[in-house]
């Protein structure tokens, strides 16, 4: 069953096109990526989606409604976080909770969502005073006041620090577990393979592709690269001999091998039989960074 | 709804120096210039022997009371809104932003009811000035006019690109009404000209209608009609205008 359907979506501005030609769908009960650089339609899409724009071109459905046309049934089983702060500064946290369930028809437990995203002790805490990771996890919350069957949560974790980072990609994640279909706009590249069961990269108001993060990067080829430094020297054509190496290079004692297939297995087996230890060992595989940069022909971040 | 209000109304009171300020102003206006300045209690010729400070005093502080909520107040607090996206963010809920528009307009007139309420209080008790000789007129005009002013505050907060802006064109506006409603120059001293002006300025045919209704005379119908062309005016333009995001 798919909750969201988006069909050859455009929209211009006056000054530009924002979204070009953008289609997907998402599963129910998925986390779902918008993934691409700044500027590349992701927010105008999902406002498309959210019904807070009118989209120029093509279809938008989401649980079999149209955003602008059922406005207000999509009200009910869509929830939206948006990207910047969107409340007063003086409201306590338990009073924005308790406003925003009085205006949905069955409301959640506001007390029990602000457990669950771990804000019980700041309740009374004016929303100017919340730290930037408490502001989005209160905007999460209210995203999720109205009980949604579909949450947009839009640059969730830009400007926070590392740590206030990973504690909302668990909170998202638990929230997914609840049952709840997740679209997550991001540009973070580590965000949306840590947390997106599917995701579309886009450039340019374009979909460049949709896939799972595995699959966008399998489809860029699984090149991998090993370095390390040897414990005696070691001429590269040990190396290269190995079918699986494609290339050997050298930054004064480290070395580099790129290759494909069981390449780590296959080069610290050859150091061996070399009697040679390979010092600081690094595995890289391709990220989907090296995906969008090999779809796109630019770098994502 | 009503939590919209109750939380408006919570938020409002914490900005309490804000919402005391259109209180304190015009009744420690009221107080200071009426003790010191010996005219302003005696009868006066001009305004057929009443002295000043029986209506045209606690008129005009009614009027700043009034531009102070519509012209300053309700702006800076609306487009502060939009541009922290409370109103946006209010527009993907079931809930219409409209209805927060509306509780604070509810919240504005009452806050205007209160200051009104307190300088007819004050204005009795430290001058012996009578309340309002009719209070059927009174109301009306008072809330005509205030719903008047405050869809001028409209159309400043659907101008206004952030909340400091508003409260800079809020001035800007707010001066020269006090001007033509006769805060400086009262209105029956006033050249015929400027007095022309201030017949057609919404303030001035507000603010003696305002007075009439207070020394127990009926309001004229030309000034409620022109108060009554100003609220269909700039409250069609304020829906016209408005954005909410």
């Amino acid at each position: 069953m798919k909750i969201i359907e988006v069909r050859n979506l455009q929209k211009r501005y006056p000054k530009h096109v924002a979204v070009d030609d953008v289609s997907f769908e998402v599963a129910e009960g998925e986390i779902f990526g918008i993934l691409g650089p700044n500027g590349a339609g992701k927010t105008t899409t999902v406002e498309c989606v959210g019904g807070l724009r009118a989209a120029d071109g093509g279809t938008v459905r989401v649980a079999g409604l149209d955003p602008q046309r059922d406005r207000r049934a999509l009200r009910d089983v869509l929830g939206m976080q948006l990207q910047s702060a969107a409340l007063p500064e003086k409201i306590k946290v338990w009073e924005a909770l308790d406003l925003y369930a009085s205006y949905y028809p069955n409301p959640a437990d506001w007390e029990e969502l602000l457990e669950h995203v771990g804000l019980t002790e700041k309740r009374d805490t004016a929303f100017k005073k919340l730290s930037g990771g408490q502001r989005q996890r209160l905007s999460v919350a209210l995203a999720l006041v109205g009980r949604p069957r579909v949450a947009v949560l839009d640059e969730l974790t830009t400007g926070l620090d590392p740590q206030a980072r990973r504690d909302t990609w668990e909170l998202i994640e638990r929230i997914r577990d609840s049952g709840v279909t997740i679209v997550l706009v991001t540009h973070f590249m580590e965000e949306a393979e840590r947390l997106c069961d599917r995701l579309a990269l886009i450039d340019k108001g374009r979909v460049v592709a949709t896939d799972t993060p595995a699959g966008l990067i399998a489809q860029v080829g699984s090149e991998q690269r090993l370095r390390f430094r040897p414990s005696a020297p070691l001429d590269d054509s040990v190396l290269l001999a190995l079918p699986e190496v494609r290339d050997v290079s050298r930054h004064g004692e480290q070395v580099t091998v790129s290759g494909t297939g069981n390449l780590a297995h296959a080069v610290t087996l050859a150091l061996v039989e070399q009697q040679i230890i390979p010092g600081d060992l690094r595995i890289e595989q391709a990220t989907l960074d090296d995906a969008f940069l090999a779809l796109t022909g630019r770098k994502l971040s | 709804m009503t939590k919209i209000l109750i939380t408006e109304v919570k938020l409002y009171l914490r900005d309490w120096p804000f919402a005391l300020f259109t209180i304190v102003l015009p009744v420690g206006l009221l107080v200071i210039l009426g003790v010191s300045i010996p005219s302003f209690t005696e009868a006066n010729p001009a305004f057929g022997g009443q002295r000043f400070v029986d209506t045209q005093m606690p008129s005009m502080m009614t009027l700043l009371a009034l531009l102070t909520i519509a012209c300053s107040v309700l702006p800076a607090v609306l487009a502060t809104y939009r541009e922290q996206g409370v109103l946006r963010r209010m527009s993907t809920t079931p809930m219409h932003p409209g209805k927060m528009l509306t509780a604070q307009l509810i919240i504005n007139v009452v806050s205007g009811a209160i200051s009104t309420a307190v300088l007819i209080g004050t204005a009795s008790l430290v001058f012996g000035s009578q309340a309002p000789q009719n209070w059927g007129w009174f109301i009306g005009v008072f809330l005509l006019g205030t719903a008047a002013l405050l869809s001028i505050g409209l159309v400043i907060a659907a101008l206004a690109p952030h909340g400091k802006a508003a409260s800079g064109i809020g001035s800007a506006v707010m001066f020269p009404l006090l001007f033509l409603g006769g805060m400086w120059v009262p209105r029956e001293i006033m050249p015929d000209a400027l007095r022309t002006i201030s017949d057609y300025s919404l303030v001035g045919p507000f603010a003696q209608a305002l007075k009439d209704a207070w020394s127990g005379q009926p309001p004229q119908l030309s000034h409620l009609m022109v108060v009554t062309v100003g609220l269909l005016l700039f409250g069609g333009l304020s829906v016209r205008l408005f954005r909410w995001e």
